[in-house]
């Protein structure tokens, strides 16, 4: 992995970039599961002082006409990501191998089902 | 090959696949490589609009412990708290480009960033709360609706959630006038008083014309904008004047008429001047609006800093009980 670590959407370092004053809210992003059956989505992000008020915000902030059934909070400097760049050879080990897809097997025509 | 050129090359690799990514009408998202102009545009371009959210809560919070019954006072209430929601979704869209909400917010209280300029306007009756939602939030939707597709993901997001919101701030505003104009005579007054002061800041709303809005095709051809402010404006016009008609109030424009040969209406220029000395700073609320936040912000320094000192205290113990 060529960026090893971050903080998801904030595209901030998280090492790097200027210390925070300690009385700052860090900031937290947020996953919404909008109906039973469905994954949690990321919707955006906020701050608070901890976790608690962070799910209490994002209630209030991202779910004010029932948009979801559950939510997650987690602080974006736990986020570890990969980066987006589609030249990152993060990606690269999937890219010859088309075997693992379907059409990637000839059937004659007249087999059924399959 | 010297390293100099290296960056360059490198540079114009990057840049080539950035101008790909928006020409082929996909989304740039936060991590991804950015020309510095096209990150500056979108940072004052997201925390203006999230300042004008915030503080357009100002004009018609006024009025919350004013509203005439419970039903209406429920209504506002969940308005202005949408607006607040608002600023929230867009200050968090500003935040991946690297920049922190609170310095936002200072910028904002110091006057370094601007807001729209209809904020600086009063809103001097209960009228006024279903004309701003009618012609303001109506400006608004306009100018908000092609930004659901805008090249940066972030933004185009939060954008789409407001829309949505939007749409009940403006029918509840309609539906407020309507209520009006079949009551009193001095109802009906209120709100023809009430449109002739919104119409025109309305019209501001969507920026000087095209000759004098220097930005507009650099932020078409990045994908941020996807009309120019007069076609904008234009569609605004068409929108409203049959809903006005419907409502039984004039638009206090003597120049505006169908042109059946263009399919559109013809109306009046606005006073350029006076949007540009009310975004000067010289409006009839500017000062008002500014102090009201900056009191606000400081105001509630104690609040934010006994949070940061709990939960720091509550982390501590919960490392010594391990």
């Amino acid at each position: 992995m060529s960026t090893p670590s971050g903080t998801g959407e904030t595209g901030r370092d998280a090492t790097g970039g200027v210390e925070r004053p300690s009385t700052a809210w860090p900031l937290f992003e947020v996953f919404v599961r909008g109906k039973r059956g469905l994954n949690h989505v990321h919707v955006g992000s906020l701050h608070a002082a901890d976790e608690e008020m962070a799910l209490h915000n994002a209630r209030n902030l991202y779910t004010r006409r029932n948009e979801g059934v559950s939510i997650w909070v987690v602080r974006a400097a736990d986020i570890t990501a990969s980066s987006p760049d589609e030249k990152d050879p993060f990606f690269a080990p999937n890219g010859d191998k088309v075997y693992r897809h379907p059409t990637f097997y000839e059937i004659p025509d007249d087999v059924p089902h399959i | 090959m010297s390293t100099d050129e290296a960056t360059i090359t490198d540079e114009e690799r990057l840049y080539e696949r950035f101008e790909a990514t928006v020409e082929h009408d996909q989304r740039v998202e936060p991590r991804d490589w950015m020309p510095e102009g096209y990150r500056k545009t979108l940072v004052r371009q997201i925390a203006q609009h999230a300042h004008s959210e915030i503080i357009g809560m100002q004009p018609e919070g006024n009025w919350l412990t004013r509203a005439p019954s419970l039903r209406r006072k429920a209504i506002l209430l969940a308005k202005v708290q949408d607006e607040a929601g608002h600023g929230l979704y867009l200050y968090s869209a500003a935040e991946t480009l690297g920049v922190e909400r609170s310095d936002l917010t200072e910028k904002l209280v110091a006057r370094r960033q601007k807001y729209s300029s209809i904020f600086n306007y009063p809103a001097l009756t209960f009228a006024d709360i279903g004309v701003i939602g009618w012609l303001v939030d109506g400006a608004a939707i306009v100018n908000q609706v092609p930004l659901c597709r805008c090249s940066y993901g972030p933004y185009a997001r939060a954008m789409i959630r407001i829309c949505k919101e939007e749409s009940f701030h403006q029918r509840q505003g309609y539906e407020l006038l309507l209520t009006m104009m079949n009551g009193s005579e001095r109802q009906r007054r209120d709100v023809r008083d009430a449109v002739d002061r919104w119409w025109w800041p309305s019209l501001m709303m969507f920026g000087p014309p095209d000759g004098d809005s220097p930005n507009t095709q650099q932020s078409m051809a990045w994908g941020i904008k996807r009309h120019t402010n007069d076609q904008l404006r234009q569609k605004f016009v068409d929108m409203t004047v049959p809903q006005a008609e419907a409502l039984g109030v004039t638009l206090p424009d003597s120049g505006l008429s169908y042109n059946a040969e263009r399919e559109h209406y013809d109306f009046s220029e606005p006073d350029w001047e006076e949007f540009h000395r009310v975004l000067a700073g010289e409006g009839p609320c500017n000062t008002q609006r500014v102090e009201r936040r900056r009191a606000a912000h400081e105001g509630g320094s104690w609040v934010r800093e006994a949070a940061a000192a709990h939960a720091a205290k509550q982390a501590e113990r919960g490392r010594a009980a391990v």
